[in-house]
């Protein structure tokens, strides 16, 4: 079964991190990558750009309206992902709780739809 | 008629740990209860034609499990496979593989007592499917109407299938963090069992026997958690009494006036060993200080002989990591019997006004019982009559109402 890895934390803390520490999580990003690789289960995955980045299309009524910024304003933000392929939620929970780089913050793991299983 | 009662005890002695082989063969908790409610509807055709087979708890478990394998054929876009052992044993009986570890229903509390799971619907799911209680009473037990209970075990089955919550005993690291809530859910079990909210007889041995059964499996598999053992503990030092603490009118017994020639003990025997191998591992947990109560009270041969101080110390202790108003009336009554019946007064009336209790007939009825003692049975009477006014179980009623008619005289 399919899982989306969905990374929630504090951009700023990201966006204001020494050079020293960001490219230490990226490293270990880089291993945590290939750990799942070697287990058979990445199937995707990326690091997204800040929020100051995103595009919202609001629909209303079936009318889509372009605006700045995220679908919501939160204290942590969606920052990246990963899609992996395990037997059940157990495992996925097992690779999500070795998520580099959270100090605060969470995953959240969701099921992808059967559709998804397709591609 | 006489196949119906065959049918009923086939349903009370083998239909849960069947369904809990067909919960884990089929991955859903609804299509196990399907099937197994088809296997009953066929077995009202068949073993009136045929005869009741000679096991019918291993007939029930063959039939069901056939259904469920013919429903996943019939499915051609079925999302998940079934589990792999199709062709499984017929069930063990009740007290077989003392280790345990590859129990079913070991495995289906813990997926009820999964933490992905919503607040609340695992204990819900747990009552259900290891219990066998219906929805109504489940929410007789929760407080809460029917429908909330029904809506927390579709939610709570839902997300089991849906995030694909797997059956099976967590990995070891991951135990220690499962202890709590599994234990709590096993609490539960055992005390709708031991003081029913519904059934006329306030007790029912068989959700009784369960949490016994399943609280030792977890010994077995927790040997490291001390707080597994207390529990065993409490429940075997309380199941003790059964025999004594309903009389022969179906009236419930209050402690003090127990025959405790009646109480079970080896019961109590096994039950304090536990409790001292718990107690050995130096981390005392809430479940552990409450069968350290429970075994006071099972080693005082005669009520008088009762060490009140030490079980008054005991619900301080208590009182420090479960500091629940509940509690703290059983303190507030252990530290009357102890030491001073006008202080416990006092602290009883303080929670009535401070604690939100006012739903809790054991209020009214723990102040009539100080009351009465003290001789202020006018009093007493009026606080029976407001415990009368909130209780719900029969035999509780029956007894509240004797000691208000000993107030009037």
């Amino acid at each position: 079964m399919k899982y989306i890895l969905l990374i929630y934390s504090n951009e700023r803390q990201w966006t204001e991190a020494t050079q020293e520490i960001i490219e230490k999580v990226l490293a270990e990003h880089g291993e945590y990558g290939r750990a799942m690789a070697n287990a058979g289960v990445i199937r995707g995955g990326a690091e997204l750009q800040p929020v100051t980045t995103a595009t919202s299309i609001r629909f209303t009524n079936g009318k889509p309206k372009t605006m700045d910024g995220p679908f919501a304003e939160t204290k942590e933000q969606l920052g990246g992902y990963y899609v992996i392929e395990v037997d059940n939620l157990e495992q996925a929970i097992h690779w999500a709780e070795k998520m580099p780089g959270m100090t605060d913050g969470a995953v959240e793991i969701r099921p992808l739809g059967v559709g998804a299983t397709m591609s | 008629m006489v196949l119906a009662h065959i049918l009923d005890e086939v349903v009370r002695t083998d239909g849960r740990r069947v369904l809990a082989g067909l919960i884990r063969l089929t991955g859903d908790f609804d299509i196990a209860e399907d099937v197994l409610q088809e296997a009953y509807a066929k077995a009202l055709v068949v073993w009136p034609r045929d005869g009741v087979p000679q096991n019918p708890g291993s007939w029930l478990n063959t039939v069901s499990r056939r259904l469920a394998i013919d429903r996943f054929r019939s499915q051609r876009n079925r999302t998940r496979p079934l589990q792999s052992d199709v062709e499984a044993p017929p069930p063990t009986p009740e007290d077989d593989d003392p280790s345990g570890i590859e129990d079913d229903r070991l495995r289906l509390l813990f997926v009820c007592c999964h933490p992905a799971l919503p607040d609340g619907s695992g204990a819900a799911l747990a009552l259900r499917t290891l219990g066998g209680l219906t929805t109504r009473e489940i929410a007789r037990a929760f407080v809460e109407p029917e429908a909330t209970t029904a809506q927390r075990l579709v939610r709570a089955k839902k997300k089991i299938r849906d995030a694909r919550i797997p059956y099976e005993i967590p990995p070891r690291e991951k135990l220690a963090e499962r202890v709590e809530s599994v234990l709590s859910v096993l609490y539960l079990v055992f005390n709708e069992g031991y003081a029913s909210t519904d059934a006329p007889s306030l007790l029912r041995p068989d959700l009784v026997r369960e949490a016994i059964r399943l609280a030792r499996l977890s010994v077995a598999l927790l040997p490291e958690q001390p707080e597994a053992r207390g529990l065993l503990a409490l429940m075997l030092l309380t199941d003790s009494r059964r025999r004594a603490r309903i009389s022969e009118d179906g009236d419930l017994v209050p402690l003090d006036m127990q025959d405790r020639s009646l109480w079970d003990r080896s019961e109590i025997d096994e039950g304090v060993r536990i409790l001292d191998e718990a107690l050995a591992c130096g981390a005392p947990g809430p479940y552990q200080v409450q069968a350290a109560i429970a075994a006071v009270h099972a080693t005082a041969l005669r009520s008088e002989e009762t060490d009140w101080r030490q079980i008054s110390a005991l619900y301080i202790t208590l009182l420090k990591s479960t500091p629940t108003p509940v509690v703290e009336l059983n303190a507030a009554v252990a530290f009357g019997l102890a030491t001073s019946l006008e202080g416990a007064l006092a602290w009883i009336e303080r929670l009535e006004t401070e604690a939100d209790l006012s739903r809790y007939h054991l209020l009214p009825a723990s102040k009539a019982d100080v009351l009465r003692r003290l001789g202020r049975f006018e009093e007493a009477a009026a606080a029976y009559e407001q415990a009368l006014a909130l209780v719900t179980n029969p035999a509780e009623r029956q007894y509240l109402q004797k000691r208000l008619s000993s107030c009037a005289i």
